[in-house]
């Protein structure tokens, strides 16, 4: 099949390992990846601090850059979340946006959903040795309703000892310009995840969504802690033979 | 009771010192979980069944607001058929009047009042103070925030950042100045401290000829007002005294009798966290010989119109003041509500209060944001109320209006790289060759991220260099 990969500006800009994983892993299940080169941004964060007219305009880009894919594929929840939960509520009714978006949403799709319901794989043959819990993501959690996916994506993952997250479907305080905007709750909020994930005793946390993972890796990595942060595409990446990033070990995502 | 919201610094100031608040945390954290597992578990008994409920609520409540005018008429034609009399009130000020008036008519200086949101909201209280009428609480937890000079921070338990040690120092100091004062040796057990609210109360109810309450709903082809409690307290006042005195937002209506078998199922559970609430009261303008023998009715507008004219913030009318946005989300368990500067606090107090009172005011724009836009709110609203689409709707407002000048230059910056994929890759560029100079702490608004948490590292590639080069290498 052929996958356009939307990377997100986030992974782009901060997390290319992320986006090098969802490549080696869609051509690893032999699968095409393509990255159409128009891509930006899906103007999630400018829709949720309130500026509505940028955010359209950024979805028009979205739908021109995808409008020919078969599927698009999305490593981080919020952002497929935005065009399939938001962008029917930008163009107005009967516009052309909204037509397109009307056609392109049921296309586009997180990761984990792909996987699993596209593809129809929860046993990518990944190897991870490692004792790993996962946070599920918000948007993930409420607006995709991704479920138990990524738990049995991770419980196929051969070496992977999963441990549960206390308070797990609580949010981690991220929430995009929320995180400076109310820096003091939102740092109360990542201090309760960050507690929660040191207590579960694991090496690893991981999640579907970037930037809540640097929200809670930055605290992690200020505590000193000792546990580290990794999107789920690197853990389903990863193999006995290449590790996690490819044919070297290298620096993992926003630790 | 001289406590006001006003002075209370915008959101994320007066949150900076709540979540501080070693104590309030403490409270806040125990009371809320407490409360959100047994809602938890009482929904969940219900299965599919309680998503049918919250849709048939939902579209009961919608239905109703479209057609508000009409049963508006029929409520007060039901009312004054059963012998009650109907005031319709324009806002707080117009409110405050009607009733100060009322209570003046009964001769009477002392009321007492059932647990209500809309007269804390109108200020009720203070207004009566001004006239020199007393206005006694009688909720349990409204007691303690009138004994202790405080204000409410939560909509169904209002007394909830306090701890019961506090209590009892606020029923020790304070109960004997208000009446019936509380037992030497009064200890902190639940037990001896409610003991000693209801002695208290008791004398209260049984010397007192005026009540003044809210309704959690108004029947519109019955003309009955419903109240539904845990204490008791509401019946007595409720059945106690000559005159009842109920104010009650326009936006409480229900159609009909039965539609209330849909909310009686929907309410205790979110609420109380219990299948039905101890003491649910009915009344229906005036019974000869039995109960309040003069009822007034006072329908409250005070902004409800403005809100139904906005498409999208109107659902916030649906809202039946459960709670369990509040005790579910996260902001609020780390904050409480006086954080909040509204007798509304919650998530759903920062769609109501900026809609009803207008964003003017510095505070009231600081509330669309006081949410990470969890979505935890909607996911337990029995009303179905889309809170976080509410929320970037009035922020869309916050945006549109003047000032605000910093962000959006930056927004406009943002939108600038993020449109173009050479601007981007620029961008991109610059920061990889830059990557070794990033400070562990950064100045402006980039500071509030950096107070507690360390920045990523900037890779030396971005995913579309990478890509660009795999390309060429590829050929």
């Amino acid at each position: 099949m052929r996958v356009a990969l939307f990377i997100t500006c986030v992974n782009d800009t901060l997390f290319p390992d992320t986006g090098r994983a969802v490549v080696r892993l869609l051509e690893r299940l032999g699968h095409e990846v393509v990255f159409p080169e128009g891509q930006t941004c899906c103007g999630q964060m400018h829709y949720n601090t309130g500026y509505r007219r940028p955010a359209g305009r950024m979805a028009v880009r979205f739908v021109r850059t995808f409008e020919g894919a078969d599927a698009v594929v999305v490593p981080s929840a919020s952002c497929a979340a935005m065009v399939r939960d938001n962008y029917p509520r930008l163009g107005g009714r009967g516009s052309r946006l909204s037509r397109k978006v009307a056609e392109l949403a049921p296309r586009v799709y997180d990761l984990t959903e792909f996987l699993v319901d596209v593809l129809g794989v929860t046993d990518v043959g990944a190897y991870y040795p490692h004792k790993v819990t996962y946070h599920p993501t918000c948007h993930g959690l409420r607006m995709l309703g991704l479920g138990d996916r990524p738990y049995r994506l991770l419980r196929a993952v051969r070496g992977l000892e999963l441990v549960d997250l206390p308070g797990d479907t609580e949010c981690c305080g991220f929430g995009g310009t929320f995180a400076v905007k109310n820096g003091d709750v939102s740092s109360a909020m990542g201090a309760d995840k960050a507690r929660h994930a040191v207590e579960t005793g694991a090496e690893v946390l991981c999640a579907v969504d970037n930037s809540c993972l640097m929200h809670i890796g930055g605290t992690l990595s200020r505590q000193r802690s000792g546990m580290r942060v990794v999107h789920l595409a690197e853990i389903l990446a990863s193999t006995e033979r290449e590790g996690a990033h490819g044919a070297l070990e290298g620096s993992e995502a926003g630790s | 009771m001289s406590a006001t919201f006003l002075g209370i610094p915008p959101f994320p100031e007066a949150a900076e010192k709540a979540v501080n608040d070693s104590r309030l945390r403490h409270n806040l954290r125990k009371a809320t979980h407490t409360i959100r597992d047994k809602r938890a578990s009482v929904v969940g008994e219900l299965h599919d069944d309680w998503q049918r409920l919250r849709a048939e609520g939902a579209a009961v409540k919608e239905h109703t607001l479209r057609h508000l005018d009409r049963y508006l008429e029929q409520l007060e034609e039901s009312v004054q058929r059963a012998g009650g009399q109907v005031h319709w009130a324009a806002d707080a000020a117009e409110a405050n009047e009607i009733v100060t008036r009322l209570v003046k008519a009964t001769g009477e200086t002392d009321v007492v009042k059932v647990k209500s949101m809309a007269t804390q909201e109108i200020e009720l209280n203070e207004a009566l103070a001004e006239a020199g009428i007393t206005a006694y609480e009688t909720d349990l937890a409204e007691l303690i925030v009138q004994l202790g000079d405080d204000l409410p921070s939560h909509i169904l338990v209002p007394a909830i950042h306090l701890g019961r040690a506090q209590i009892r120092e606020i029923f020790l100091e304070q109960m004997a100045e208000w009446g019936v004062p509380a037992p030497e040796g009064l200890t902190d057990d639940p037990r001896a401290l409610a003991e000693a609210a209801r002695v208290h109360l008791r004398e209260r109810f049984l010397r007192t000829r005026t009540a003044i309450s809210g309704a959690n709903f108004a029947v519109a082809d019955s003309g009955t007002l419903v109240v539904l409690e845990s204490e008791g307290n509401g019946r007595m006042c409720l059945t106690l005294p000559q005159t009842l005195i109920s104010v009650v937002g326009i936006e409480k209506i229900v159609p009909t009798w039965s539609d209330l078998e849909v909310f009686m199922q929907l309410l205790p559970r979110s609420s109380t966290g219990e299948r039905m609430n101890p003491y649910t009261s009915t009344w229906t303008g005036v019974t000869p010989g039995d109960g309040p023998q003069e009822f007034h009715l006072v329908l409250l507008d005070n902004g409800r119109t403005d809100v139904l004219a906005d498409t999208v913030g109107r659902q916030a009318l649906r809202c039946i003041r459960c709670s369990a946005c509040l005790n579910t989300c996260p902001v609020y368990e780390r904050t409480g509500g006086h954080a909040y500067g509204s007798v509304y606090p919650g998530p759903i107090g920062a769609i109501l209060t900026p809609q009803l009172r207008g964003m003017s005011s510095e505070v009231d724009e600081a509330l669309p944001y006081a949410s990470s836009l969890c979505g935890a709110c909607y996911e337990v609203c029995p009303v179905a109320i889309d809170i976080p689409e509410v929320l970037v709707h009035l922020r869309e407002e916050v945006a549109e209006s003047p000032g605000h000048l910093g962000e959006k230059a930056m927004m406009a910056g943002a939108e600038a790289v993020l449109s173009s994929p050479r601007a981007l890759d620029a961008v991109q560029r610059a920061a990889g060759l830059g990557r070794g100079a990033v400070p562990r702490h950064l100045p402006g608004t980039a500071g509030a991220w950096t107070d507690t948490r360390d920045v990523p590292d900037v890779p030396a590639e971005s995913f579309r260099q990478w890509w660009d080069k795999r390309g060429r290498e590829r050929g």
